[in-house]
Formats: structure tokens, C-alpha cells, sequence
């Protein structure tokens, strides 16, 4: 889960890593009442999960109330490809003398972390990475061992700070991963890291993601994620611990596995082609080991959704038993009753297929159609959809 | 021959006596698997009725393998726990550790791997893992025994339920092992450690390798494949079609940018002289070539 900056700055400041004062705003009034208690220059920021908000017209400067008021109007309600502002941060403004940049995050290849700083910030660290290599230090960090100050200073030295530097930033990286460890992070950035005209070391931007997983042993993780950022039928799918992720197509998808699941999304667009274009209108993964009662959930949720003009269920049997699936559906599709009017496409492989078949050619439901193969079935699901 | 798991292998489970243990040690006795006992430090020195076993419950790991001498150790300890799990089995340098446990936290993992890395002595498989077997022989893990049985066919997985799908797509080939490495952002076992391990298998034919979007795991297997394979190798990728920036139930498959897509790893396999197929179905198809001629 990504943090909005303004989350991070909070997380930053709890752990005595120096951030500016900022005030989170929704109205154009919360800003200008932000703007005169920060007093002085400020900085208006567009709060979204998207990189490039200051080239899309997301960070305005302003000397004013009325100009941060101002400030707010335009950016309140901007879409930054595709993720529309619905939350400002007014930050206090700050004399900058240099830009750094530095970020800890996971290393997949190396199983590991990774420590990246370098003293040339202030552009984009995907150019400078690109541009001049040798001026971004990387160094692994044992996820054992983390950073601590001997590691900060080697941090510091490799990335090009001088002396009189290193000595304010190192305390500064040693901080930041006590953010990346003792919050369970995947990514703590900080673009740019900044020293003031005064002499000061500041966070001046953050970018933080944290693992999911590690959920519960963070209470105060769960508040992170903003209510407004779910879709509704991915909450109610979250609510009966479904994996699900809402898309845009007409073909119903419920799948056990994320694996098998990502497959079907494949192979229904490829069916898709042939009739229509249609789509999937969903990622849906009932997990491994589903039972009745959690096909029934899936079911309810995807025939809720309104695009969906078909379903296709593909389950292969390996812990789950075909025979739970089917009554699952049949229990589904009993419970809904006549709600249920879109066609389902079934195909049941694996642990106890035949008497998984048996149960839903008995049940004969008039919506229910069992093919045998995954191919054929997408292509039969694909054209209900499209018919 | 078979890689990792053998007629030899002799299991314990982690987390026996909870209710995912002691399910999945009943089918994996039931498949003939050598399961002799389990660990649970508050029922040290009982004894649990299993698929018609009485199995001993030890307080550690390196109890449980001195008394039995034990050289897997199947984990299907909650996520909470599962850390301390591993680095028991690994401190008590258990050859093979197979973590099923699915959410693990990433640091957990990172942190045990770095363990496991500096000791030398534990092949780590997973976390969030269906396992590995080597049908007819043995079976660590959740993959069922019914699916298929023996051959020349080695498969490497992210994906549990792909691996079924494979296995259960060519099953009148057959397997030497089949081996889920998890889709989890950092893994014991990866890709390459499989590959390594089947070129060297002689009972081990050809190679089907599934991955699925996200991280560039199958890039790197692309280029030691290029390297360092003979057999052939036909490969599956899985989100072709997944829209960038959502994570599709397995943690690691994310795809944000242009790195990490599908369609780049079908690319960097091609290159490496892989054989890539659109489709489960289609990449059975192309194992079959493989074997027609």
C-alpha cells in the first residue's frame, strides 16, 4: 500500500526525522485558514499516488492566503492521470540551498535491501539513475543487520557527500530506516532530501510503501488506507476476504489461485477477440483451499457488478474439491434466486471432478453451462458475453 | 534421480497439530510420503493420530531430527510465527525447509533468508508456496499426489494452482519434481537455483518453467538459461492481459512501468532460445513437440 505524502511526513515526524510543518486540506477555505497559521510562504501540494504532480499543475507556491486560496481552486479536482485531487497538503515554504536524494527499499533479485543516496538530487532518480549512474550510490543493506551509523556514514560517503555533510545526514538516513524497518516498509524515498539556507537537513517530499501483510502487527496501519480509494464491490470483497480487483470488461472471472486466476484473464481476452472485444471485468481469486461458502461470496459480489454480462468460473481442484465448488454454485445460485440472471460458465478440473459434474448436470440449473476445457470455456463465456 | 526431494526425503511438519498441518500431512502420508513426527513446543513429548500414523510431536526442530533423522521440514505455521519458524529449522540446519505459509510479511522473509543465507546449510522453498514432489517418491507440501505421476518433466512454478493445471496437462508425460517457488516478493528457491538443479538431474528430460508477471525473476532465468541449460525449456507467463499497477493476489505480481510486464519476459525467454506458449494449454502443446520429436 502506497502512502500519500502527507502520511508519510507524519511517519517521518514521529520518528525525529526533520519535516517542514504541512496541514492537510480538502476545501479551498481549509487552505487559506492552513495558510494563515503556517504564516508566510507556503507550498500547496497535491495529495495522490502518482509521480510527475508538479509537472501536471499538482505544486503551487504561494506568498499569500489569498493565492494559496487561490492555489487550492486549481489543483482541487485535478486529474493527474487519472487519480483526481481530492486533498491538498499546505506546506510551511523553505529557503533551499541544495537538493540530496535518498530511498531504502526491497531488493527482490538480491532477497535483500537496498540503500540508494546521492548528493546530485533535484531530478527525477529514474533520469539520474539513467544519466549519470555513477553519481547514485547503491549499496545492499543486510536486513539483518539494517543501518546503523557506521552504515549511515558509508551510505553518505558513497552517494558524494562531503564531510561537513555527511555528518548532518547520516542521522537523518539512520531515521529513515528505523521508518523502513519498525513500519514493515517495502519503500521509504525521500525526493528531495534538502538543506536549507539556515544549515538545516529537511524531508521535503516522501513516498512510503508498506507491506500489507504486515498488517497485523501494525493497528495503526489500518486507518492508512483511504475509504475513498476503494471501490465498493472491492470492499464488500474485502470484507469476505476475497481477492478481488475490479477491471473494466463484461466477463465475469472467479478463479482459486492468483496464478490460475491471472491465466484465465489471459485466456478470456484472447477469447474476447473473436467475439466483440469483450474483456474481463475483474480478478477474482477464491485462494486455494475455497469452500462453498466462499464461492457463494465470490459469486455475489461479481453478479454485482453491473458491467458483467457473462461469469466464468475456473476452478481447478487441487486442495479445493470440485464437488465443494459445485455446490457452492448451486447454493449460490439458489440463494440469489431469481436476482440471478447472467449466465455462468463453468469449468471444473482436478480433485473430485466427476462428482462435481454429476452435482451441477443434476442441479440442471438453466443459467449454469459446464464445459470441459479452459480454452472452450473462455470461448463460450466471451461469447455470452457478447451475445 | 529427482531434484530437492527424493524416496530418501524424510518430513516433519511445523504446525502439525493445527488444522492446514495435520490436513495436508494426512494426503501426504496417503501419497506415500516419509512423514515422521511434528513440532509444537507446547505439545512436546505427545503424539497425534494421523491417516492411521501415530506421530510423535518434538519441542524443536533439531530434536525432531535427531530423533528421526528428519531432512524437510514442511512449515505451515500462521504468519505471525512462521519467522521464528524457519530460523528454528535453519538454525537446527535442516537441508530442506519448505514454507507454506501465505502472508508473510516481506521483512520477515528478507530477514530469515539472510539467516538461512549466512549458516549455508538450509535450502529455503517459498514463503507462500504450494511445496514440491517428486511423484512416486516423496511429497513436502500441498501439491496433490493425484494429479500426475512419474516422467522426464521437471517444473518450476511461481503459481500454485498454474502448477496443477501443468502438471494436470501432462500427465501422460509425467514428472521427475515439480517444484512451486512462490510468488512472493523475496523467495528461498528461485527460478535459476530450479534450473541449475534440473540440468544436472539425469532423470530429468525437459523443462517447464510459469511465471507470472511482475519483478524480473524471469528475465534473469532467460539469460542462465542462455548460459548454462541444454535441455529444452518451454515456458508459461501469466498476466499478459493484467492492467498495470494492480497487484493480482500474489504480492510480487505487480507490474508498474514497462519492466516487469509479460509481455518482456515472453521477450527475454524468446531470446534465450525458450519456447513460450500464449496459453497453459498452448504451452502443453509445445512441451508435446518437444517429446514428439
Amino acid at each position: 500500500m502506497d502512502l500519500y505524502e502527507y502520511q508519510a511526513r507524519d511517519l517521518f515526524e514521529s520518528y525525529g526525522v526533520p519535516v517542514l510543518p504541512g496541514i492537510v486540506a480538502d476545501t479551498p477555505e481549509e487552505v487559506r485558514a492552513a495558510a494563515e497559521k503556517l504564516g508566510g510562504t507556503v507550498v500547496v501540494k497535491a495529495q495522490v499516488k502518482v509521480g510527475g504532480r508538479g509537472k501536471a499543475g499538482g505544486v503551487k507556491v504561494a506568498h499569500s492566503p489569498d493565492e494559496a486560496e487561490e492555489a487550492a481552486r486549481a489543483i482541487l479536482g485535478l486529474d493527474i492521470k487519472g487519480h483526481v485531487v481530492r486533498r491538498v497538503m499546505v506546506a510551511a515554504g523553505a529557503r533551499i540551498e541544495r537538493e540530496f536524494y535518498f530511498s531504502v527499499l526491497l531488493d527482490r533479485a538480491n532477497r535483500s535491501y537496498l540503500a540508494l543516496a546521492s548528493v546530485e538530487g533535484g531530478m527525477e532518480i529514474e533520469i539520474l539513475a539513467v544519466e549519470k549512474p555513477e553519481a547514485l550510490a547503491r549499496i545492499e543493506i543486510d536486513p539483518v543487520a539494517g543501518i546503523d551509523s557506521a552504515k549511515a556514514v558509508e551510505i553518505a560517503r558513497a552517494g558524494g557527500f562531503p564531510d561537513d555533510l555527511i555528518e548532518k545526514v547520516a542521522p537523518v538516513f539512520e531515521r529513515l530506516w528505523w521508518v523502513y524497518r519498525d513500519e514493515d516498509a517495502t519503500l521509504v524515498e525521500v525526493n528531495p532530501l534538502v538543506l536549507t539556507e539556515s544549515g538545516e537537513i529537511i524531508a521535503l517530499d516522501g513516498k512510503v510503501t508498506i507491506d500489507e501483510n504486515a498488517g497485523f502487527r501494525h493497528e495503526s496501519h489500518e486507518g492508512l488506507a483511504g475509504a475513498a480509494d476503494i471501490d465498493p464491490l472491492e470492499a464488500k470483497a474485502k470484507e469476505n476476504d476475497l481477492n478481488y480487483v475490479k477491471l473494466d470488461g463484461q466477463v465475469g472471472i472467479i478463479g482459486n489461485g492468483a496464478g490460475l486466476v491471472m491465466s484465465t484473464l489471459d485466456v478470456v481476452s484472447y477469447a474476447g477477440e473473436k467475439h466483440g472485444g469483450v474483456k474481463p471485468a475483474n480478478f477474482l481469486d477464491i485462494g486455494g483451499g475455497a469452500s462453498a461458502e466462499v464461492m457463494a461470496a465470490g459469486l455475489d459480489v461479481i453478479l454485482g457488478d453491473p458491467q458483467v454480462k457473462s461469469v466464468f468460473v475456473n476452478v481447478f481442484g487441487g486442495i479445493t474439491a470440485c464437488d465443494a465448488v459445485a455446490n457452492g454454485i448451486v447454493g449460490a445460485l439458489g440463494k440469489l434466486g431469481d436476482s440471478a440472471t447472467k449466465p455462468l460458465v463453468v469449468r471444473l478440473d482436478g480433485n473430485n471432478v466427476d462428482e462435481g459434474r454429476r452435482i451441477l448436470a443434476e442441479a440442471a440449473h438453466p443459467l449454469v453451462t459446464v464445459v470441459d476445457t479452459m480454452d472452450d470455456a473462455a470461448d463460450k463465456a466471451a461469447e455470452l458475453a457478447n451475445a | 534421480m529427482s531434484i530437492f526431494l527424493d524416496e530418501n526425503s524424510v518430513i516433519i511438519v511445523q504446525g502439525l497439530t493445527g488444522s492446514e498441518g495435520t490436513k495436508h500431512a494426512t494426503r501426504m502420508l496417503a501419497s506415500g510420503a516419509k512423514v515422521v513426527g511434528g513440532v509444537n513446543p507446547r505439545k512436546a513429548g505427545t503424539e497425534v493420530e494421523i491417516g492411521g500414523h501415530t506421530l510423535p510431536i518434538f519441542g524443536t526442530v533439531a530434536d525432531a531430527m535427531e530423533a528421526t533423522g528428519a531432512n524437510v521440514s514442511v512449515i505451515f505455521v500462521p504468519p505471525a510465527f512462521a519467522k521464528a519458524a524457519v530460523v528454528e529449522a535453519t538454525d537446527a540446519g535442516i537441508p530442506l525447509a519448505v514454507v507454506i505459509t501465505e502472508g508473510i510479511p516481506v521483512k520477515d522473509s528478507a530477514e530469515f533468508w539472510s539467516l538461512a543465507k549466512a549458516s549455508g546449510k538450509t535450502r529455503i522453498l517459498g514463503p507462500n508456496c504450494p511445496g514440491v514432489i517428486s511423484p512416486g517418491k516423496s511429497n513436502a507440501g500441498i501439491i496433490p499426489a493425484s494429479i500426475s505421476g512419474a516422467g522426464p518433466i521437471g517444473l518450476v512454478s511461481k503459481s500454485g494452482t498454474l502448477t496443477y493445471q501443468m502438471m494436470f496437462e501432462l500427465r501422460d508425460i509425467g514428472f521427475s519434481t515439480a517444484i512451486g517457488i512462490g510468488g512472493d516478493p523475496v523467495i528461498g528457491t528461485t527460478h535459476i537455483d530450479a534450473l541449475e538443479a534440473f540440468e544436472a538431474d539425469p532423470e530429468t528430460k525437459a523443462i517447464v518453467m510459469i511465471g507470472e508477471i511482475g519483478g524480473d525473476a524471469e528475465e534473469r532465468a532467460a539469460e542462465y538459461i542462455k548460459a548454462n541449460v541444454t535441455k529444452p525449456v518451454v515456458a508459461y507467463v501469466a498476466g499478459f492481459t493484467a492492467p498495470e499497477g494492480k497487484t493480482m493476489g500474489h504480492a510480487g505480481a505487480i507490474v508498474s512501468g514497462s519492466s516487469g510486464t509479460a509481455q518482456a519476459k515472453k521477450e527475454a525467454l524468446e531470446a534465450a532460445g525458450v519456447k513460450v506458449g500464449k496459453t497453459p494449454s498452448e504451452t502443453a502443446a509445445l512441451m508435446r513437440e518437444v517429446f514428439a520429436g
